[in-house]
């Protein structure tokens, strides 16, 4: 097979699509259709929201049981406001979260702007390789090391705050928050900050006035993703937290070794809704650009 | 594209060298927090836990700061408490076997409902792909810990599937499904599905089905046109997306001690044993490093299917 005819046809995707070639197949012929494919992919769908509709509807359940439907009721709700513990959890999540997303956004906006919009620069390839290099080593690797210097240095020091997981946190959100920033830059051209720059505006006022307005979607994404994937965090919290530092998912972690709650349910549907509402804003500021 | 070939002027002189140098240290001052975050917090760590790999363990866990090869010796081997002869460690080999077994059944099973979920949705018109793929983004990006509890919820003993089962009466007492390879692989399979639909997806989506209704000319039936002509065609996102969900699986840690319990351990949870009860960090260490290893060579592997894609399109 050549290229030649892939390439070529690329362009014309639309017209080919099996739906407007119906002219020359019988009708209700699309060459489309795989036997199974749609009951198998509906099943699917069914199948990835199915069991977090059950963990969202028991989180309402008025009994103490996790499996007889006693009646709709708010308790498990009521209790986890309650509860000092999770609220503790709640905030440090929240504090850490927002502390770890604010400085990787704005280190991954000065990294997106030294990356894109250049020609290749001597050094480049290696700044996208380190940025990237979070994404690519497995999580449980990641912890342990950390576990390794942060506890050399809590003995060498005595120091324990929430800096540690701070930092931590921080470096693994870096790399997603700056897929966005860059993203958005790349479709950005300099037309813009020319024409400022020609109208004797300084490098300042170019970038306050016209670059940062330009790439802020960019940015509100990539704090966004950042912030999800910190108050997500199980596996490098774990390992990293001093005593008493528990997050709201180590919190969690920790319940499911003892007798499992419906208030464990109303936590995680918190959580699921606030992620969801989080990851919805993302596609609708990433798709505001186009 | 278009600023490339403003910035780049057709004879650099001297002074454009110049601006082009400072250009470049400015660029490198810019990447810098970024660079020393990621340098002190993800990459240097890696170097101390090289180093710590060939220590020797202390008594109360941490390590001794003496030279020894022990803890990469132990990965696979184990000394005999009475004679010191090596052999095998079993442990470990069974733990590494049910890392390999649950990473690749799960990776087919992704295959068996990624594979249709991607291809129904690349198949819709162009408008509605954007909601077909939102669905399934969705679950990706929500809390992996609370997706495993509700996979937890579904087969608890007094979880929703044995409850079902009871009422209609096909078992008499519930199943045990917690805690079991089982559990870990229906875990995974849920929890990194997305991970294979997306790559799939894209690749479906650059098919040309003009070659697929050929094919029907040409008297193929759907399956031998599926087997014949849009396997091969879509075989690069197929490997791409089998890799990303191989990945996650081979390493995963929240999945298999919540769904797997202390018993059926997996790689990552070995290296968590290392640093907790079984005291060996330097052992801990070795394993995190053979893991990365093997996570290394898988995404090679990727970087040059993907790329070698890029270029066939």
């Amino acid at each position: 097979m050549s290229d030649t005819t892939l390439s070529g046809s690329k362009i014309e995707t639309e017209t080919v699509v099996p739906a407007a070639s119906g002219k020359k197949a019988p009708k209700g012929y699309s060459v489309s259709t795989l036997p199974g494919f749609s009951i198998i992919a509906i099943f699917t769908f069914f199948a990835l929201y199915a069991p977090i509709m059950i963990l969202v509807l028991y989180s309402f359940n008025a009994g103490t049981s996790l499996a007889i439907w006693e009646g709709f009721s708010l308790r498990w709700y009521a209790q986890a406001a309650g509860n000092e513990r999770v609220i503790d959890a709640a905030i440090r999540s929240l504090i850490l979260a927002g502390s770890a997303a604010t400085i990787a956004s704005i280190s991954a906006t000065m990294a997106a702007l030294a990356t894109t919009r250049t020609r290749r620069f001597k050094g480049r390839t290696m700044i996208y390789a380190l940025i990237n290099q979070p994404l690519m080593v497995p999580e449980i690797v990641t912890a342990v090391a950390l576990l390794i210097v942060f506890a050399w240095i809590k003995v060498m020091t005595g120091y324990t705050s929430l800096l540690y997981l701070v930092a931590a946190h921080t470096a693994f959100c870096i790399p997603f928050a700056y897929l966005p920033i860059r993203a958005r830059l790349e479709t950005m051209d300099d037309t813009l900050e020319v024409a400022a720059r020609d109208l004797y505006a300084s490098p300042m006022q170019v970038f306050r006035r016209v670059t940062l307005p330009l790439m802020w979607p960019g940015i509100i994404a990539g704090f966004m993703l950042a912030f999800v994937i910190s108050l997500d965090d199980v596996v490098i919290t774990e390992f990293v937290k001093s005593a008493g530092q528990e997050t709201i998912p180590t919190y969690m972690l920790g319940q499911l070794r003892r007798v499992v709650t419906p208030e464990v349910n109303a936590i995680s549907t918190i959580i699921l809704v606030a992620g969801a509402v989080l990851v919805s804003l993302f596609f609708w500021v990433s798709r505001e650009r186009r | 594209m278009s600023d490339m070939a403003l910035n780049t002027p057709p004879e650099p002189g001297a002074l454009e060298l110049e601006e082009a140098r400072q250009d470049n240290r400015s660029r490198w001052l810019l990447a810098l927090p970024a660079l020393l975050i990621i340098g002190c917090f993800a990459t240097l760590p890696l170097l101390v836990m090289l180093v710590y790999a060939f220590l020797t363990p202390g008594d109360y866990g941490n390590v001794v700061w003496k030279f020894s090869t022990d803890g990469w010796v132990a990965v696979l081997l184990q000394r005999d408490i009475f004679d010191d002869t090596l052999m095998w460690a079993d442990a470990h080999l069974s733990i590494f076997w049910r890392s390999l077994r649950l990473s690749l059944i799960t990776t087919v099973l992704t295959l068996v409902f990624g594979v249709p979920t991607a291809w129904f949705i690349a198949t819709r018109p162009r408008e509605k792909r954007q909601f077909w793929l939102f669905l399934v983004t969705v679950p990706f990006w929500t809390n992996l810990l609370v997706r495993t509890i509700a996979i937890q919820e579904l087969i608890r003993s007094e979880g929703v599937i044995n409850l079902i089962l009871l009422k209609i009466g096909i078992i008499d007492e519930p199943i045990q499904m917690m805690f079991t390879d089982f559990a870990i692989g229906f875990g995974m399979t849920y929890v990194y599905l997305p991970l294979m639909v997306l790559p799939v997806y894209a690749a479906v989506d650059k098919l040309d089905f003009r070659l697929v209704e050929a094919a029907h000319d040409l008297y193929a039936g759907r399956w031998t046109a599926f087997r014949r002509v849009i396997l091969p065609l879509i075989k690069p996102g197929i490997i791409a997306g089998s890799i990303l969900v191989f990945i996650p699986c081979l390493g995963a840690y929240v999945t298999p001690r919540v769904l797997g319990g202390g018993k059926n351990l997996m790689f990552g949870n070995l290296i968590e044993l290392q640093f907790g009860a079984g005291r060996n960090w330097p052992l801990g260490a070795a394993l995190s490093l053979t893991l990365m290893a093997i996570v290394m060579v898988a995404l090679i592997y990727y970087v040059r299917v993907t790329s070698r894609e890029r270029e066939d399109v």
